[in-house]
């Protein structure tokens, strides 16, 4: 589904502040992978999932979403095979525009948009259906602004949007990170809900080592712009915090040192 | 007395302002591009259509061909702006420039910057001042506008209309949506200086001539427009055609409230601008020093209810 080969990225080359985000990582995903990626600070994460997003050209490397190289296409013409949601929750939805707007902007992804009525008949009816399943009363408020809604509301909504459409590739960048404990895990739930109904291939960063290891079907951690730790299956669901903190020493050579990470649970 | 007789005209110029204004809304308040190309397209409106009306083509055509010729210049802003990364206040000022020189040679007079148009020559609305033909100028204007929001309210629920929307309040969001959010900001400043034009070929009918420095402080007129108009509009109903109505009435009180200063209180018309500054001034001001030193005076009780918003998710 996904194949991101010898991907190499560095910030402000050839200046004091030269930063090698990525250096030549590969990866491949399977239909249905759901893979939790973890890691300390600056260990390339969000630059991965940029990168797979097109948000920039990596300096080195393709990436490959569903046997199509697209590397070089910009991203909202990528923007059909992913479905994204950002670690702020005020990234996802237009603030302005009504909760049915969003995701009626949402359910056009890809597809050519036309000078004809931005809705279909019978179209608000099924988003009234379809937040009803997120249990968060959005239901009765499809012309309220997004604006309005809490952090926890406004993700659970963005990734309704970003599932609306079926994705390729689902692409979540520690989306639960700005929500307090309690909204952070019904928005995890909800995400393993969904992911689990539509069978999308995920990838998503977290920051907290017990969820990377409760949710997925396979574990990866970073370290300095590489891919450290590879789990899945069987080794995958045995696996504990500590091992995974031992697996890392062993690999890395260097004691984990992300207090963020450690001390969540 | 002198108000009261000053009173249609003051309205048929506040339409033609808050015309100007709606087009200043689609940059400002949709793109939440603050577009300076405007004090350039809206003179270019009106030496087009001027220049296009004293050789003969019927004006209703001329205001046309005002219309496009301000969206070229839109389209130019937003090309300097998203295809050669420019920043968007320095591309409207580049444009503006630009506008300058090309409003010159259209007018063909570059001694007087402006040029005439005679009572010969038939216009849409006139700026004589007798009632009957006031009146028809008020009407006219007022159809133009109602057409323009028409139109725009049915172009913004279309499914381009809401990613125009999108763009400029989210453009992270947009792009992971698929939105060419560079496509839609050049369409978005077509289409506001369109408009912005169109206003410059009435301004010039209204005057009987163009001149080029027709539209300088253009975006600020338009901006106190905006903040009038949305001061009371919102407070009736935040939508799309209020809001757009709300601007047009802003345009409206505008130019009362200067009918008034000068007709009433005798500040000389050279003063305009600085009247105009100190309204948008007062506006932009206003919410950063309410936030400033005017927030809640009480504290509020702690064992009281909370009230109002919603309960997290």
């Amino acid at each position: 589904m996904l194949k991101v080969k010898n991907l190499q990225k560095t910030f402000n080359p050839g200046t004091i502040n030269a930063k090698t985000a990525l250096c030549g990582l590969s990866l491949t995903l399977n239909e249905g992978d759901f893979v939790t990626v973890i890691g300390g600070n600056g260990a390339g994460k969000s630059t991965l999932l940029n990168a797979i997003a097109g948000v920039w050209k990596p300096d080195y490397g393709t990436v490959e979403i569903d046997g199509i190289d697209v590397t070089k296409m910009p991203e909202h013409k990528r923007a059909k095979f992913l479905g994204r949601v950002f670690q702020d929750p005020m990234k996802g939805t237009a603030p302005d525009m009504e909760i049915a707007e969003n995701l009626c902007i949402a359910a056009r992804r890809g597809t050519h948009r036309h000078l004809r009525w931005g809705f279909r008949a019978n179209e608000r009816k099924q988003y009234r259906e379809l937040l009803a399943t997120l249990e968060l009363g959005l239901e009765n408020r499809l012309s309220s602004k997004v604006g309005l809604l809490s952090g926890g509301q406004r993700q659970a909504v963005t990734l309704l949007m970003a599932t609306l459409r079926k994705p390729k590739l689902l692409l979540l960048d520690e989306h639960t990170a700005a929500l307090d404990p309690k909204t952070a895990s019904k928005v995890l739930s909800l995400t393993d809900k969904l992911v689990r109904e539509n069978n999308l291939t995920t990838l998503m960063i977290t920051h907290n080592m017990h969820d990377a290891i409760a949710y997925g079907n396979r574990l990866i951690m970073m370290h300095e712009g590489r891919i450290l730790i590879d789990v899945s299956g069987e080794e995958k669901k045995n696996l504990t915090i500590p091992d995974l903190l031992q697996l890392f020493e062993k690999a890395s050579g260097s004691e984990f040192t992300n207090d963020k990470v450690i001390l969540s649970k | 007395m002198a108000f009261l007789n000053a009173l249609p005209g003051a309205v048929e110029q506040g339409l033609i302002w808050g015309l100007m204004a709606i087009g200043v809304y689609i940059s400002y308040k949709v793109l939440d591009i603050a577009d300076l190309t405007v004090d350039g397209s809206f003179a270019t409106g009106g030496c087009v259509c001027a220049v296009m009306i004293i050789s003969g083509v019927p004006a209703w055509i001329s205001v046309i061909l005002a219309f496009i010729a301000g969206a070229a210049s839109g389209v130019i802003t937003g090309l300097l702006h998203t295809a050669l990364g420019i920043p968007s206040i320095l591309a409207g000022i580049l444009t503006q420039l630009m506008l300058y020189s090309i409003n010159l040679a259209v007018i063909m007079d570059g001694e007087r910057g402006k040029t005439l148009i005679y009572g010969t020559h038939k216009t849409l609305i006139s700026g004589r001042v007798n009632l009957p033909s006031q009146i028809e100028s008020i009407i006219i204007m007022t159809a133009v506008i109602a057409a323009v929001i028409i139109i725009l309210w049915l172009f913004f629920y279309t499914e381009v209309g809401l990613t125009l929307k999108s763009t400029g309040d989210n453009p992270d969001m947009s792009r992971a949506q698929g939105i060419n959010v560079s496509l839609n900001k050049v369409i978005g400043l077509a289409v506001s200086n369109g408009i912005v034009a169109l206003a410059g070929a009435f301004y010039a009918q209204y005057n009987s001539q163009a001149d080029i420095t027709y539209g300088s402080g253009a975006i600020v007129t338009g901006l106190a427009a905006i903040f009038i108009g949305l001061s009371v509009s919102l407070k009736i109903k935040p939508n799309f055609v209020v809001s757009l109505i709300g601007v047009v009435g802003g345009g409206i009180i505008y130019y009362l409230i200067f009918t008034f200063v000068v007709s009433v209180l005798g500040l000389p018309t050279d003063y305009l601008k600085l009247l105009t500054a100190a309204i948008v001034i007062l506006f932009l001001s206003t919410p950063y020093l309410k936030g400033r030193y005017f927030t809640r005076q009480k504290p509020i009780p702690l064992n009281a209810e909370p009230t109002g918003g919603d309960a997290d998710a």
